[in-house]
Order: structure tokens, then C-alpha cells, then sequence
């Protein structure tokens, strides 16, 4: 069914859901608050500290979900994979205030196989696609940043620092710290170009081959490798690039990292990844992996014609008959327009096609 | 709009400098200099856009979109934080971020230092990787007069050639960091304009090599 009324973000809302429950995701729906003190244990996990709390009717003290794939992982509890979507609110602080935002992602828990990541960053994809108009899905792995921050042997809070300048593309900032930190030239030279290589997969590939210097680096490229070519085999990798800066915390992502753009948006509206070292944390052996979209942003794209409030505008007077005026609504709703009736002293709308009802016809 | 790249430029004296590097790669929007009160500039020959933000707003017009590319202090970067790349030191605009204040100011470790500035960011940042107790006055300009009136004890602050300072019976009294210009991009636009942002960065690197 076409719904021409819907903003960018509703409708995307639903083709998503529709897109996620195709492949099996099965949908689940969550409480608005958890206990503070869950949250509090896996601080860690969380991208934004500040948390908003209530004490409820028995005193315990409460929060308001401030992310929604922790309370997942808790919860998904069976055996084998779990395949699950959401379509949630999560409270946030985004610079000195709280702000509401509506996530909609899937997380792919379980025993992961090649297939199974693949698959993920293959909706990854089709998310964007979905979405419309131009996109470009980047991909990334911790593994290549961190193998080769490894081979310089600094201690961990120097490390950070270079992953930092790598997410700027800050290759100044980088060649300054490495010099002043004695980092051999040759692994300056990788880690720099390791911050500028950006490009479509196939056409960077033998470029990031290059970098390569040890296990941990050849494992991230091996699994990026394999991931891609099963994402081609599904019909997916044309607008995939490849992109080492992209920020993956860490601590939190174990894997591959994804990042979505959209044309016209100034932000990744698509993030995720592999991130097993929170079910580690929660007491599980498996892997899991996911991505949300924050469809705040999406109400930024244009959607439909802006120019008209409504399609028809219906005007009528004092001595229009009622029964006239009904039968024209419905004649014109039945035709699928959309449309305002107002008397004729009121204010007018802005309408691609006005109609105007006086005494018992149309004037 | 999609096609063109979009650039901020700092209003001002640094902001004309810039211009000329963009020009001297082949970026050139003649009208640009003219004496006029037009804020925004485009060629379409070689599809570009210039216009011209207050400094302290480049950053700002660049993360959120407005811009792809734009240039800006890095004293404005250390500040803000904001969420671009930062690509390229574009060695213009040199000047340092230092402590300045009476002599021997910064001496008395007995008591909360109080430190007027601009740059409150910078200054707390500075003083907590030496775990020092301070207190932040910030202000908007004529940064000098916090000490001389006793507002302040030092000032953290840009510092050119120290002339100001010295006029005013101050001196500079530790370095904090050296600041010049540098060529951001927004994170959406460096990727869907990547060929074009990719080459004109190419070509002014080679130009910044040179100088």
C-alpha cells in the first residue's frame, strides 16, 4: 500500500521491519526502564555515560533505556542463534541535555559463522538501500588498527591516543606523536597510511593487503575478505567501502565495525559491529553482532511534495447544506486525496486545488 | 547543491590567506575578493563554493553538513571537539596557546590558580594533566586587563608575538600548545565527495610542502 502522507523516517520505520522479518528476525519489544545498577556494572558498554534515573514505587533505583542491545543480550538466553529486531527509544545525553531517540537495529547472537556476519552486514546494507538515495556502507575492523598499534609495543593509553589521530584522519597530528614516541619509521608510514585509505573494497583491497605486519592483522583482513565475498554472493557490495578510521571503541567491538552513510545527511545514520566481548562479559562463549539505524536523523531527507499542506481544499459558508458538503468529502477522499475542509472566513491552507461550497452547490 | 563543494572559510585575515592556497591549486572564485557584503561565492566552472563564517563557527557549519571542507585554528578544534577530520596542517596562521601572567604568577602552588580565558576547554584540559586545583573565568576578549585588575592570576591565551603582553607588564610563562591552521571535512562529506576532496587535498599538500 502506498502511503504518500508518511515522513521519511515513519515509512522507513516500517520498510525496515518488513525488510528484518523477511529473513527471520523476529521482533522484540522491551520494557521502557531497566535497573540502574545493570547498567551501572557495564558502563563500559555504554557510548554515553550520563544516565537518566527515577526511583520506583518500591524505591529501587531505575533508568531509562540508554541502549537497547545490552538489555538484548541479557535476555536472549537460548541456545543456538538468536535473530532479533527492535524498533525502540533509547534516552541519551546529547551535548548538556537528554534527548529521546528512536533506534530501529537487529543483533545476530549466537554461535556467529562466516555466513552469519555476512548476513548482518548484508542488511546492513539493504537498510541503507531501503532507506533511499545515494549510500555508502563502510566497513572496518578493529583488528587491523589494534595489530598494528601491537607491533609499536606503547603502553595502553599512548595506543589510544594514536587510534584517536587514525579516527581524525589527523595524519599530522599522527606523524608528531609517533616521532616524539620513537615509533619506527616503517610502522609510521603504515599506521599513516593505515588513517588515509579509504576507498571501494576491491579497489583498496591490495592496498590494505600491504599494511598487514602480523597475526592479528592478517586474521581482521582474512575475515573482512571472506564477509565481503559472501556480501557479493547475496547481491550486496556495490556501495561498500573500505575505511580503518572508522571509531570502534575498543573495548566494546570485537570485530567487524560497519558504518552507514546516507547522501544529505551529515552523520552515520547505520553503526555496528561485532562486539562478543559483552557476551564474554554477561558469561557467554558466543558471538554476537549488530547495527542500528538512528532514524532522528532521517527526518532531515525530503519526503514528498512540501510546497501544499493538503491536495484539495474544501471551502464552504453558512449556507452550504450539510448533506452537500458530506458528499463531497467523500467523493474526494474516496479518490485518495488528501484534504482540509474549512468555512470560508477561516484562514486558508495551501493546497494544490481549492473547492469552494456556497448555498446548496459549488460556486 | 550536491555536486558543488562546499567549503567555510574563517572571516578575516586568515580566512584570505586560505582563500589563496585554494586558489593557487586551481580553486579560484574571482569575485571572492572584491569589496562587497556577499557572504557566499561560487564558481561553476570547477564547482566550487567559498563562503565566509564568523572563525569560531567553522567548525561548526562543517560537522553538521553545511560545509564539506573547511578551515579553522586548531586553538577552535582543541576547544570544541567537534566531530570532523582534521586532514591537513596547513601551516598558516602559526601562533601558540600559552599561560601568560605577571612574573612568577604561576608560582604559588598554596591556592586555587585562577585562570581567565577564551578557552576554558583548553585551559582545564591543560591544567588537569598536571593536577593542578583551578578556577575558570571565562571571557569573551581583552583577555589581558584579568590579571592587571586582579581578576585573574594568568590567562591562558593566544599568543602572536608577545607585543601585547609586554605592553601590558605580562609575559608569556608556559607554552601550552602551538596552534595553526587546518583543513577539516565533514565525516558524510569527505565519503560521498571523496575523489574531489581526495585531489584538491592531494594538490594542497604538495603546495604546503613547498612553503
Amino acid at each position: 500500500m502506498e502511503l504518500p502522507m508518511l515522513h521519511k523516517d515513519e515509512e522507513a520505520i516500517l520498510s525496515l521491519r518488513a525488510l528484518y522479518e523477511r529473513y527471520g528476525y523476529r521482533k522484540y519489544k522491551m520494557s521502557k526502564f531497566e535497573e540502574y545498577d545493570f547498567y551501572a556494572r557495564n558502563k563500559s558498554f555504554l557510548q554515553s555515560g550520563s544516565i537518566l534515573t527515577f526511583s520506583d514505587l518500591s524505591g529501587r533505583l531505575m533508568a531509562l533505556k540508554p541502549d537497547v542491545t545490552l538489555s538484548i543480550v541479557k535476555n536472549a538466553v537460548g541456545s543456538g542463534t538468536e535473530k532479533l529486531y527492535y524498533n525502540e527509544n533509547v534516552y541519551r545525553a546529547v551535548g548538556q541535555e537528554f534527548r529521546e531517540i528512536m533506534q530501529v537495529g537487529l543483533e545476530c547472537i549466537g554461535p556467529l559463522d562466516r555466513y552469519a556476519s555476512a548476513e548482518v552486514a548484508w542488511l546492513a546494507e539493504e537498510s541503507l538501500r531501503t532507506i533511499g538515495g545515494a549510500y555508502i556502507l563502510d566497513l572496518s575492523h578493529v583488528g587491523m588498527c589494534a595489530g598494528l598499534l601491537e607491533e609499536t609495543g606503547l603502553p595502553e593509553e599512548e595506543r589510544q591516543d594514536l587510534a584517536d589521530r587514525i579516527s581524525e584522519k589527523n595524519t599530522a597530528g599522527l606523524r608528531e606523536r609517533c616521532d616524539r614516541l620513537q615509533v619506527s619509521a616503517d610502522l609510521t608510514d603504515r599506521l599513516t597510511s593505515l588513517a588515509e585509505l579509504y576507498g571501494p573494497f576491491e579497489e583498496v583491497w591490495p592496498a590494505a593487503r600491504a599494511l598487514s605486519v602480523n597475526d592479528t592483522t592478517d586474521g581482521a583482513l582474512e575475515e573482512l575478505s571472506e564477509l565481503y565475498e559472501i556480501l557479493r554472493l547475496l547481491g550486496g557490495g556495490d556501495h561498500v567501502n573500505l575505511d580503518f578510521s572508522l571509531r570502534g571503541d575498543m573495548s566494546y567491538y570485537s570485530g567487524v565495525i560497519f558504518q552507514g552513510f546516507i547522501e544529505g545527511l551529515p552523520r552515520a545514520v547505520l553503526t555496528g559491529g561485532q562486539y562478543d566481548n559483552l557476551l564474554h562479559r554477561m558469561g557467554r562463549e558466543d558471538g554476537a553482532i549488530g547495527f542500528a539505524v538512528s532514524m532522528g536523523l532521517l527526518e532531515r531527507l525530503g519526503s514528498g511534495d512540501a510546497s501544499y499542506d493538503v491536495d484539495t481544499l474544501v471551502r464552504y459558508d453558512a449556507g452550504t447544506a450539510p448533506s452537500v458538503l458530506a458528499e463531497t468529502v467523500r467523493r474526494l477522499a474516496a479518490e485518495g486525496r488528501s484534504l482540509r475542509v474549512i468555512r470560508t472566513e477561516e484562514e486558508p491552507v495551501t493546497a494544490r486545488e481549492t473547492i469552494t461550497l456556497t448555498g446548496g452547490g459549488r460556486a | 547543491m550536491t555536486d558543488y563543494v562546499n567549503i567555510a572559510l574563517p572571516k578575516g585575515r586568515l580566512g584570505e590567506k586560505a582563500y589563496a592556497l585554494f586558489e593557487r591549486i586551481g580553486f579560484a572564485c574571482p569575485d571572492i575578493l572584491e569589496e562587497n557584503r556577499r557572504l557566499i561565492f561560487e564558481n561553476e566552472a570547477n564547482r566550487v563554493r567559498y563562503f565566509w563564517a564568523k572563525p569560531a563557527d567553522v567548525a561548526i557549519y562543517v560537522e553538521r553538513g553545511a560545509a564539506d571542507i573547511g578551515v579553522v585554528g586548531k586553538d577552535i578544534l582543541l576547544e570544541q571537539e567537534p566531530d570532523v577530520y582534521e586532514l591537513l596542517d596547513l601551516g598558516i596562521g602559526k601562533c601558540r596557546m600559552a599561560v601568560a601572567g605577571p612574573r612568577g604568577a604561576d608560582r604559588r602552588t598554596d591556592r586555587t590558580l585562577r585562570v581567565a580565558t577564551k578557552f576554558p576547554n583548553i585551559a582545564r584540559n591543560y591544567y588537569a594533566s598536571q593536577s593542578r586545583e583551578i578556577e575558570i573565568i571565562k571571557l569573551n576578549g581583552s583577555i589581558e586587563i584579568a590579571p592587571l585588575v586582579e581578576l585573574s592570576d594568568v590567562i591562558v591565551d593566544i599568543v602572536e608575538t608577545g607585543k601585547t603582553l609586554k605592553e601590558n607588564g605580562l609575559e608569556p610563562l608556559a607554552d601550552v600548545v602551538p596552534i595553526s591552521a587546518r583543513l577539516i571535512a565533514n565525516k558524510a562529506g569527505y565519503r560521498f565527495k571523496h575523489r574531489r576532496i581526495e585531489s584538491m587535498l592531494e594538490q594542497m599538500r604538495a603546495l604546503v610542502a613547498e612553503n
